[in-house]
């Protein structure tokens, strides 16, 4: 936002000089989440979904599986397309419209640490090579804002996948047809955890909230899979990181990432036959 | 997961690159300063295959007026392929992966400008890929950050840039296009040489944590490179190519 009102200035000096002495504003650790809650199957209509409180940020997400045609240079393997939107409802500075940069960003960095870690086997959701896929979208809405969009939609659209079942169709001559009454679990491979860092001043924040987030100087949202490794990265903010700061917040997701990553792989294991 | 089937030999037994380069080699970068008649900065680079306009006007009244900011200018950016820029025809309306670039690039240039300077003006920065390769964000960013020094905007540094990824379980500098597609990451980043800090990063691909941190630094590595390459093109607008020497002959 352009603008700045004297609250945000106050806000800022306030957390900027708590900062300095070790402190946040909520209490919370320099590298400490706020609690996440996970509750999946809250939309039966859909084949996956999870409601995702973040503190107090709170996302739906819902997975529909239908048949697609493939992409041209890719007819091998089935979609996946992972979209955001923050609802009107979620805050009073939400318009109604086209989405803006920010939401846009959101939706492109949940997608690609998903699509990147490459949690859904896409080979294994081709009906017939070049001419019909399973396509898998997994879309997000935001109703409630506190802050770090980026992981509460990635941990809500991870949760719905994983528990997802996916109805089964087949080729019936030309055109893919559904097999009543059969579905499988969603072919997942790794499960991505996504980690958004905060830099106000000189410190780095794990998971910043609103007040956060409006102050910060900077971002990056690292997203790191099952094995530990990084699979995806975006910074964003108007101001830069020194190469010394970029591990650390590699390594920081890392830690983080893995206590995120057994509460949703907990989820799955409920719902999964693969446990 | 980038890596898609190919026949390309991305990386032979040499370690020479399926365009011939090796690994710590970047592709060919040029960048000429003033470049237009109408815009108060700009540049042009051809990084590999990339062909790209950046033009600066401002700083300027703010339309709509509201975006304004009372405290400092403002940035716009604006990346922009052309529809024939690419093997099939783009829609030339902006997409979402343009909206999201130019965002980014906004806010890897926003740190170098001195902004705070020209309260409730703005600086537009529109860029414009005439033809594309892999890299073209970074190119559109190191062309930008020429034009708005080329406009005679304050600047605490320019930002130059350059990719780095792992092809065939190798870091190499620079991805090019092949190599983007069937490569395993891809990792673009914007940097500030003067004041060590990294404005852009973006990471696409699987990285262990010793892989990540190597290709920063080759990615930095490059960006240095760059920098040697945009220093060229200022001096060479200011000072008649001569360098520093040249600049006061004829007056």
């Amino acid at each position: 936002m352009v603008h700045k009102t004297i609250i945000d200035e106050l806000t800022r000096s306030k957390i900027t000089k708590m900062l300095g002495d070790g402190r946040r504003a909520d209490g919370r650790g320099m590298e400490e989440q706020r609690p996440v809650r996970i509750e999946t199957g809250a939309i039966p209509k859909a084949s996956g979904s999870a409601r995702v409180f973040l503190g107090n940020t709170e996302v739906v997400a819902g997975v529909k599986i239908q048949p697609d045609r493939p992409f041209p240079d890719v007819g091998d393997r089935g979609i996946f397309i992972c979209t955001a939107e923050i609802l009107p409802l979620a805050h009073p500075d939400i318009e109604t419209g086209p989405p803006n940069p920010a939401v846009i960003e959101l939706a492109r960095v949940v997608d690609r640490g998903i699509r990147e870690s490459g949690m859904i086997d896409l080979s294994q959701l081709v009906l017939e090579k070049n001419k019909s896929v399973m396509g898998v979208f997994a879309d997000n809405s935001v109703i409630d804002v506190d802050g770090n969009l980026f992981d509460a939609c990635s941990y809500a659209s991870t949760a719905a996948l994983l528990t997802a079942r996916i109805p089964k169709w087949e080729m019936r001559g030309d055109a893919p047809a559904r097999v009543e009454g059969e579905e499988y679990d969603a072919p997942v491979t790794t499960i991505p955890a996504s980690v958004t860092m905060a830099k106000i001043g000189d410190s780095i924040v794990v998971d910043p909230n609103q007040d956060e987030w409006s102050v910060m100087d900077a971002r990056v949202t690292i997203t790191t899979n099952s094995d530990g490794n990084v699979c995806a990265l975006q910074k964003g903010g108007s101001s830069g990181f020194t190469y010394d700061e970029l591990v650390r917040c590699s390594e920081l997701s890392v830690s983080v990432g893995s206590r995120v990553r057994e509460q949703i792989r907990a989820k799955g294991a409920a719902v999964r036959g693969d446990g | 997961m980038g890596g898609r089937d190919t026949d390309v030999v991305l990386l032979d037994e040499n370690g020479v690159r399926c365009d011939g380069r090796r690994i710590d080699q970047t592709r060919r970068v040029e960048i000429r300063a003033g470049v237009l008649r109408n815009a108060h900065g700009s540049a042009y680079i051809e990084f590999g295959d990339n062909k790209i306009l950046a033009g600066v006007f401002g700083p300027r009244d703010v339309h709509p007026k509201h975006m304004s900011d009372t405290d400092t200018g403002i940035l716009r950016c604006r990346y922009h392929m052309s529809p024939f820029s690419v093997t099939e025809r783009k829609n030339p309306a902006p997409s979402r992966r343009e909206i999201e670039i130019s965002k980014v690039i906004k806010e890897a240039l926003e740190p170098s400008l001195m902004l705070e300077k020209f309260p409730r003006t703005v600086v537009d920065v529109f860029m414009e890929v005439l033809q594309a390769d892999g890299g073209s964000r970074c190119a559109a960013l190191s062309a930008a950050s020429v034009a708005l020094a080329d406009a005679g905007i304050p600047m605490r540094d320019m930002v130059c840039a350059c990719a780095a990824g792992k092809v065939a379980d190798t870091i190499v500098l620079d991805v090019n296009n092949e190599e983007d597609q069937a490569g395993q990451a891809d990792m673009p980043v914007g940097y500030m040489p003067n004041m060590d800090r990294i404005t852009l990063i973006q990471l696409d691909g699987v990285l262990t944590p010793d892989e990540y941190k190597r290709c920063v630094r080759t990615a930095v590595d490059g960006c240095r490179q760059v920098y040697e390459v945009q220093k060229k093109a200022l001096a060479d607008r200011f000072f008649g190519g001569g360098g520093k020497e040249g600049s006061g002959d004829g007056a």
